[in-house]
């Protein structure tokens, strides 16, 4: 499409149809990610863009009567493959929740979670992967000299970053985050927006949004989706300033939402 | 116009409801209120009555293990050392808890985690019917069925610590299950999806997230189930041997503080030492429930999720 066709493609997806019982909420969507770029999916409530950012890391199993079709490929193998370890996926394809998350433990505790689960129990280790992850969200000048105390004691948006800090932690390849910041005040968005341009050289983002201003600030490229089908996807400028299509249009002007 | 006006700026027979309803509540729970406190009282000053009208030393009914408050003892006085069925009752309460703990999580667990629709339907009235099984029955089935499985294994009388003990353990398993269940229930799922989006797997889930962030409601599951052990008496009493000693083993016949009471209230006259003796019994167990009660709150206070 643009000069960037030398970038990767991390996650293929092709064809994706999903059902929940009988009803059809995704129709054939093809959608490619590239490594280091952030992606925006953008989209009216129900339109189906959170059930389709939960299939790439097979949130969407938990669910019960959920039929999923379609191929979905992470660095060339299938990830819905018959010996596919969603564990080991998870760990590959990390997620940031719309309502911050983090446990009711420390913030120390929060952050090495994800370590501890794989076995790393080095004192030093695990000091340097924290400092190094609560920086990388920009949140370890806050919480450095409050490490052993609560996540829960910590403001929404600080929440937020520290659960991004616990999901940079394991070092996952791609990171899907769910309206991140719809639960969160302007400040604290803005601090998530900066999080995630800063680390996007090392990760790739794929971001639900409802907030069109915040896809068109921080997003690489930018799809459309629309009553489960995907209307349009592209560049984010060339998106935001000349759709290709009247609905996409329409969205972006604010004639529906 | 102005009669509506009027009739609006009355009081109506629905404002009088009003009060009268808070009048019948009021002094429903003043009833109850004095009820209370009377009950309390009463037990308090005939429970001390052992200390103040029978000079009973306070460090040898805590202290001694000699019962016989209806006897004059070798020094020429009854014999008031309650220790042996303070003992035996906090015996066969811990342990029980402590052996039905385990149960209960895995039960818990398993109707909330593993397998919640099967869990819910198999789990929940197996144990509204053990809830549901008069205690009786329970000491019954003690006193007939593990005694002389007690006795042919261990020896002796087959009654004591061990049988009380497991009986007790399928008498407080329901409570402990259906608290740990509400617990578990309790944890909010974003803790749940958070885990597994890092890479846990279940078991960790539950093991690291789910349990770790409902120990305080598992912990208040135990006392709870504890208060009930503590507090049981006829079970406990069929199984125990109900003689006043100090148990040397778990299969030693001795006595509880509930045991003792519910067989010896009938012996004794009131206004005299073995009967004040009882009510010191009883104060005990008054006290007890009520140490139970206030480590429940503490726990409630520092529960993890409410900051």
């Amino acid at each position: 499409m643009t000069t960037k066709t030398e970038a990767k493609e991390i996650i293929k997806t092709e064809n994706v149809n999903l059902y929940y019982g009988e009803r059809k909420a995704l129709h054939g969507i093809n959608l490619n990610f590239r490594e280091n770029e952030i992606t925006a999916l953008i989209g009216p409530s129900g339109c189906g863009k959170s059930t389709y950012l939960r299939c790439l890391n097979r949130m969407n199993d938990l669910i019960p009567n959920i039929t999923i079709t379609g191929s979905f490929t992470l660095n060339g193998h299938n990830i819905y493959g018959p010996k596919e370890d969603t564990v080991q996926l998870r760990k590959e394809v990390g997620m940031v929740f719309q309502q911050p998350n983090p446990f009711p433990f420390s913030v120390y505790d929060n952050v090495t979670f994800g370590l501890k689960l794989a076995g790393i129990k080095d004192k030093k280790t695990l000091d340097e992967r924290v400092e190094e992850s609560l920086k990388q969200a920009a949140i370890w000048n806050e919480v450095k000299d409050k490490l052993h105390k609560s996540a829960l004691s910590f403001s929404g948006g600080q929440q937020q970053r520290i659960c991004i800090a616990r999901l940079l932690a394991i070092q996952p390849d791609v990171i899907l985050l769910d309206e991140p910041t719809s639960a969160l005040d302007p400040i604290s968005s803005q601090m998530i927006e900066d999080t995630l341009l800063n680390i996007k050289d090392k990760y790739t983002i794929i971001i639900v949004t409802h907030n069109m201003s915040q896809a068109s600030r921080i997003s690489d490229k930018t799809a459309f989706m629309l009553n489960g089908h995907l209307m349009e996807v592209g560049d984010t400028k060339k998106m935001f300033l000349t759709p290709d299509k009247q609905e996409t249009s329409d969205y972006l002007n604010g004639k529906f939402g | 116009m102005n009669e509506i006006k009027e009739k609006l700026l009355k009081p109506s027979k629905e404002t009088h409801q009003d009060q009268i309803g808070h009048l019948i509540s009021l002094v429903c729970i003043g009833f109850i209120g004095i009820l209370v406190v009377a009950i309390l009282f009463f037990i308090t000053t005939k429970g001390l009555a052992t200390f103040t009208t029978n000079h009973v030393s306070v460090i040898d009914f805590f202290a001694k293990s000699d019962w016989s408050p209806s006897q004059k003892g070798p020094n020429g006085k009854p014999e008031v050392g309650a220790l042996a069925m303070i003992v035996t009752s906090f015996a066969v309460t811990l342990l029980s808890a402590i052996l039905a703990t385990p149960f209960a999580i895995a039960m818990a667990l398993f109707m909330t985690e593993i397998a919640p629709k099967r869990g819910q339907k198999i789990l929940q009235p197996v144990i509204e019917l053990l809830v549901g099984i008069p205690s009786v029955v329970y000491g019954f089935i003690g006193l007939m069925v593990l005694i002389p499985m007690v006795r042919t294994v261990f020896g002796g009388t087959g009654s004591g610590i061990l049988p009380a003990t497991i009986v007790l353990f399928v008498m407080v398993l329901p409570t402990i299950t259906s608290m740990s269940v509400d617990a578990l229930k309790a944890v909010p799922r974003d803790y749940r999806s958070a885990a597994l989006s890092l890479g846990a797997t279940r078991w960790q889930m539950m093991y690291k997230v789910v349990l770790r962030a409902a120990t305080p409601g598992i912990l208040t599951a135990m006392i709870f189930g504890m208060a009930r052990a503590f507090g049981e008496a006829l079970a406990v009493q069929m199984v125990i041997g109900n003689a006043v000693l100090m148990p040397t083993s778990l299969t030693s016949p001795t006595a509880t503080l509930t045991s003792q009471l519910t067989t010896q209230m009938g012996n004794t006259i009131m206004g005299t030492l073995p009967n004040n003796a009882l009510w010191t019994l009883a104060l005990v167990l008054l006290v007890m429930s009520l140490v139970f009660n206030v480590i429940v709150k503490l726990i409630g206070k520092r529960s993890a999720f409410k900051k």
